[in-house]
């Protein structure tokens, strides 16, 4: 079978992309651990996450290739997994726990203020593509509840108001970074 | 000696012992002893005769796990040890605590049971999700081999062990140990039919040996201080100690290591500090998402699996969940069914499509327009999804919150179909 031609019905034509060397060189470090080339899917697709945001069909066929396995195959991990994007993302993900005890602290009032604040509800991103909102399972901080984790950073014993200042904080950050 | 062997050198508020401090507090020298005095067929005894249990959520004998890897010349070359660190039990957050404040216990435990079953190369299955724990594993790893405690003749034992990280990238099911297996293989995380037990041909179809974070971190403990005093650690049947934490409307939540044997109250009241002012407690699950509600009635019960198993609930994971007079439990219950329903894997039947059908009728229950043959349809549920009837433990999970519930809080299923509203949202 060969990975370059197929894919997802809606782009047929896709072709892979070239990885860049440091996703080459991480994804190497990876095949030194495992038996097996396809064992590194995962972790594949998480590096190639990391340098590009997403994982798009042009990065999924090449790590196919790169791994001498099926994009489909791939693609069933890929798709499995709840934090691989095959979408494009904001910058910063919320992932937001709406398990039981967030929910019994009260989550869903953070969540509809976060939904009001931002004007996105669960899977959307934001139009400046800033910010993209994502449920999460049990975040394991049920003591702190609730919670979320945001560009690395766990957000504990939300309250509206912890919502705003964080808020704030990331638009303060914005001009340094661009 | 100590009676707190997972958490006695854990202190959140400061970083984790380093390997220096963790030595200095007598850590690696059950390992050290291990080596030189210990055959594994010993430690395989003496792991059996602690009556250690698992801590994931089974609880099933850890000794007569580990017996079941085939021993001996005959035996193949290649052994895997996994830990599972997938943490993801909804109300569950006690391997955080162990890996995020002792990383080392946790090696010390691997080495331990790599060596029993003399496996050369150990996987942590990590939770993607958490960042700290990876940064600090890799950090514990890295001193370890410095140090000569893991590579190559480790202590001039003989004994290899490598010790590999992989983080997940978020899947409930990868918590069963067969579907972490296919994980880690770089496939999807579909449970395996068994047998064959991973015990025989588990990763790579080579022998191997999943174990919980907590189960592998009273390791070391056993080791150093001996079956009795570990024996002795706990108040009823069961041995040793438990991470039990307590999560909800209550004052002070959070995680802490008991003596199994010691009763539901005790953690509820002293450690966490009762129900918030203006709360009554009503139930709660006492081991995580999948487990039966209990009643105000049972807080005078011990923490011991066999206890709590009579009572018709799990120890499981020992982190309670603890339902208000102010939660709607409807909604609390279809909460949980909604979790299980975007968890399940999609391999079997009943489970994938069954948990969706569950979840809509909460979703219809909780908008008003839930109809009386709605209760029928989830009592019939309960045994539709319920255990041996479909491929992996999952949906009998959540059948466990679903039936007790319909039994113990029937009035406020029936006040939902009846007032034609969810009465809490008023």
């Amino acid at each position: 079978m060969t990975t370059s031609t197929i894919i997802a019905s809606s782009a047929p034509k896709v072709q892979a992309r070239k990885l860049i060397p440091e996703e080459q060189h991480e994804i190497d470090h990876e095949l030194t651990l495992y038996p097996d080339r396809r064992a590194v899917g995962l972790e594949a697709l998480k590096i190639v996450q990391k340098h590009q945001g997403w994982v798009s069909d042009e990065s999924l066929l090449a790590v196919a290739q790169y791994l001498g396995m099926s994009a489909h195959e791939l693609d069933g991990v890929a798709t499995f997994f709840n934090l691989i994007f095959r979408q494009p993302v904001g910058r910063n993900v919320m992932l937001f726990c709406d398990s039981v005890s967030c929910y019994i602290m009260g989550c869903e009032r953070i969540k509809d203020h976060i939904s009001e604040r931002l004007g996105i509800d669960y899977g959307e991103t934001t139009a400046d593509g800033e910010y993209t909102l994502l449920p999460v399972p049990c975040l394991g901080d049920c003591d702190r509840a609730p919670v979320m984790l945001m560009a690395g950073e766990q957000h504990r014993n939300l309250t509206t108001q912890k919502i705003d200042d964080l808020l704030q904080q990331v638009q303060q950050e914005l001009p340094e970074s661009k | 000696m100590t009676d707190q062997p997972l958490t006695k050198n854990i202190d959140m508020s400061r970083a984790p012992f380093d390997i220096e401090q963790y030595r200095q507090a007598e850590g690696y020298d059950a390992v050290l002893r291990m080596f030189k005095e210990m055959a594994p067929s010993d430690v395989l005894e003496t792991v059996k005769n602690s009556g250690l249990k698992g801590r994931g959520g089974a609880g099933f004998p850890t000794g007569l796990k580990w017996s079941f890897v085939p021993a001996g010349d005959d035996a193949p070359k290649t052994k895997y040890l996994v830990v599972n660190a997938d943490e993801m039990e909804p109300g569950t957050f006690k391997d955080r605590l162990l890996l995020e404040g002792d990383p080392h216990l946790l090696l010390e435990g691997m080495l331990i049971a790599a060596y029993t079953i003399q496996a050369n190369t150990a996987y942590i299955f990590l939770r993607g999700e958490y960042l700290r724990a990876e940064k600090l594993l890799r950090a514990a790893i890295a001193q370890a081999h410095e140090q000569g405690l893991l590579g190559k003749n480790i202590q001039g034992s003989g004994f290899d062990l490598e010790i590999i990280v992989h983080t997940s990238a978020g899947r409930y099911i990868c918590g069963e140990e067969t579907a972490l297996l296919n994980a880690l293989e770089g496939k999807r995380a579909t449970p395996r039919a068994k047998p064959p037990f991973p015990q025989v041909s588990g990763l790579w179809g080579k022998p191997t040996i999943v174990n919980n974070v907590e189960t592998l971190c009273n390791l070391p403990g056993i080791l150093r201080y001996g079956v009795d005093w570990y024996k002795g650690l706990g108040k009823g049947s069961d041995a040793g100690t438990k991470l039990c934490g307590v999560s909800g409307r209550v004052n002070n939540p959070g995680c802490w290591e008991l003596a199994l044997g010691t009763p539901i109250r005790e953690l509820l009241e002293d450690k966490a500090g009762g129900m918030c002012a203006g709360y009554e407690l009503r139930g709660f699950l006492p081991g995580g998402g999948s487990t039966d509600f209990l009643l105000p009635e049972h807080l005078d019960l011990t923490l011991d699996y066999d206890v709590i198993g009579k009572a018709g609930s799990r120890l499981a994971t020992g982190t309670m969940i603890v339902l208000d007079d102010q939660t709607c439990p409807v909604g609390m219950v279809g909460n949980l069914m909604r979790f299980f329903s975007h968890e399940s894997c999609g391999w079997c039947t009943p489970c994938r499509d069954g948990l969706p059908w569950i979840d809509e009728i909460f979703q219809r229950l909780e908008r008003g327009d839930g109809r009386t043959e709605d209760l029928q349809i989830l009592t019939e549920h309960v045994e539709y999804l319920g255990p041996g009837r479909t491929f992996c433990a999952l949906a009998p999970g959540a059948t466990a919150p679903l039936g007790s519930a319909l039994r113990h809080f029937r009035e406020d299923f029936d006040a939902h179909i009846h007032s034609g509203a969810c009465p809490w949202r008023k």
